[in-house]
């Protein structure tokens, strides 16, 4: 992959639409993210008591018709509804309307990690007790992976490529750098990111099943990446949706928001167990900033992947050593409020790390009192910190060994 | 002995509004009788979900291809109660 400096024509970011546990908006979303406010509370979509996990970043309850047509109501899967609102938002903030453009000038490319779970168990439920006149037509289409790139594609016309990408919680940097990929080859507008969660027992079950839950029952004990005390991950709902243009055409029709750019990216697989190589998480980032063509001391702020696993943690850390030198780069985690969004976690980063740009300020990271890694790590903790923030680079890890790494820098 | 029931205007649009939604440009309660399903907001697997709940519902079994059949509201509606007339 090519860096910056090619004759392809170059992108902007121009829209953010961001949903999670602290608010439905982008707006209510950083507010709550600068006064270091956690979303992460005791389950209570279904009842938690009988599994080992209790908390999780949950979207409180809302009045889904307010925001979603009725008509995609009765078809659509909570995280699907949520992506709605978040691609509503992006496009509205980007003023941008991809029915005024040409047919194929606007697509879609999402990241998920395993489609309308809470949906499809609801349908699954409804086959096994009663039988499949019981089942929703839509169940065909509502848990599939693709379903939100599917909808946001129909729900605002955009006829131009789409496609979904699914690396367990790293396919939203990939998603995102595939659409700066069709920006390169020639589309216009792209709608991308991810919007994703899965609270329902079934999906509760396989998360545990992955043996990298927390067991705390203590909404401010329960996720502490890069603390003494990690013993494991927390999981929300939410994510971001971006609106990704040209910037040749983004300056023609006068888009009002110039958040950013993607400088770049890189995606790497993990060894095979056993095998005694390193984990690819370092090449991932190395090569992310070589795309940029930027040098670690280029790089203001890094939003860590910051599992809560104390292994993960670990080698995070070492690797963010390893590029920026010990304690080289402020390092954060805004994820602590949130949980890990699945496949939205990395895109909520990502706007958050526009945001930063934007506003000067790095977020903080929140409920960490023991830093485990204070000789490597420069953690961001408790309070935002005011600085000139002009690139960011976002980390992200999938279960299974894949690893990604993405930089965005202020618009030239 | 009581009449047969029959399948009203107001029990199908209740049936599409929980199975299918309702497209916020139309008005449900209004005349729709005689208008087509693609007018108000249905499409084929719209139609398809309502009619399997009308055939849960009321113990019906409608033909094959009723979805393809019924292009309106009263349409249905006849398929429905002819359904339901057979069954007795």
């Amino acid at each position: 992959m090519s860096g910056g400096g090619t004759a392809s024509p170059r992108h902007v970011i121009t829209g953010i639409g961001a949903v999670a546990p602290t608010g439905l908006t982008c707006a209510d979303y950083w507010s709550a993210v600068l006064r270091g406010e956690s979303g992460i509370r005791t389950l209570t979509r279904f009842d938690p008591s009988g599994y080992s996990a209790t908390v999780a970043g949950e979207i409180p309850e809302y009045t889904a018709s307010r925001y979603v047509p009725g008509r995609l109501l009765p078809q659509t899967d909570r995280m699907t509804r949520l992506a709605l609102i978040a691609a509503e938002e992006a496009l509205a903030d980007a003023g941008a309307d991809p029915s005024a453009m040409p047919p194929f000038a606007c697509g879609a490319v999402t990241a998920a990690s395993a489609g309308g779970f809470e949906f499809g168990q609801k349908e699954l439920e409804a086959l096994w007790s009663k039988g499949g006149k019981y089942v929703s037509a839509y169940q065909s289409f509502a848990w599939f992976y693709p379903v939100n790139t599917g909808q946001i594609s129909i729900r605002h016309g955009l006829r131009g490529p789409g496609a979904a990408v699914v690396a367990e919680q790293a396919g939203g940097l990939d998603a995102i750098a595939k659409a700066r990929r069709h920006i390169r080859s020639g589309t216009p507008l792209m709608v991308t990111g991810g919007v994703d969660g899965s609270l329902s027992p079934w999906s509760w079950l396989c998360l545990i099943r992955s043996g990298r839950m927390s067991a705390s029952p203590d909404p401010e004990a329960a996720f502490l990446p890069f603390d003494r005390r990690a013993q494991g991950a927390v999981v929300g709902e939410g994510g971001a949706l971006l609106v990704m243009e040209d910037a040749e055409r983004a300056r023609e029709r006068g888009a009002s928001h110039r958040y950013g750019e993607v400088a770049g990216y890189a995606a790497t697989f993990d060894p095979r167990p056993g095998s005694g190589r390193p984990p690819g998480l370092r090449r991932a980032i190395t090569m992310a900033l070589a795309d940029a063509g930027m040098a670690p001391a280029d790089v203001d702020v890094v939003f860590a992947d910051a599992y809560g696993v104390p292994a993960l943690d670990a080698a995070e850390a070492e690797a963010l050593a390893g590029v920026f030198g010990p304690r080289g780069v402020p390092v954060t985690a805004p994820k602590t409020m949130t949980g890990r969004l699945l496949a939205g976690s990395a895109p909520l980063d990502v706007a958050t790390a526009l945001l930063s740009i934007r506003d000067g300020v790095l977020p903080p990271t929140v409920h960490v009192a023991s830093p485990a890694h204070e000789h490597l790590l420069d953690l961001v903790r408790d309070a935002p910190r005011e600085q000139r923030v002009s690139s960011a680079l976002v980390v992200s890890r999938g279960q299974g060994g894949f690893n990604s790494a993405l930089v965005v820098r202020a618009a030239a | 002995m009581a009449p047969f029931p029959t399948f009203t205007t107001k029990q199908l649009v209740d049936l599409l509004r929980e199975c299918a939604g309702e497209d916020e440009a139309v008005d449900l309660d209004g005349d729709i009788l005689d208008l087509a399903f693609t007018d108000l907001g249905y499409d084929s697997l719209a139609l398809f979900n309502t009619v399997s709940r009308i055939e849960r519902d009321y113990a019906v079994e409608l033909p094959e291809d009723v979805v393809g059949e019924a292009g309106t509201p009263r349409q249905l509606l006849d398929l429905v109660n002819a359904g339901i007339a057979e069954r007795v």
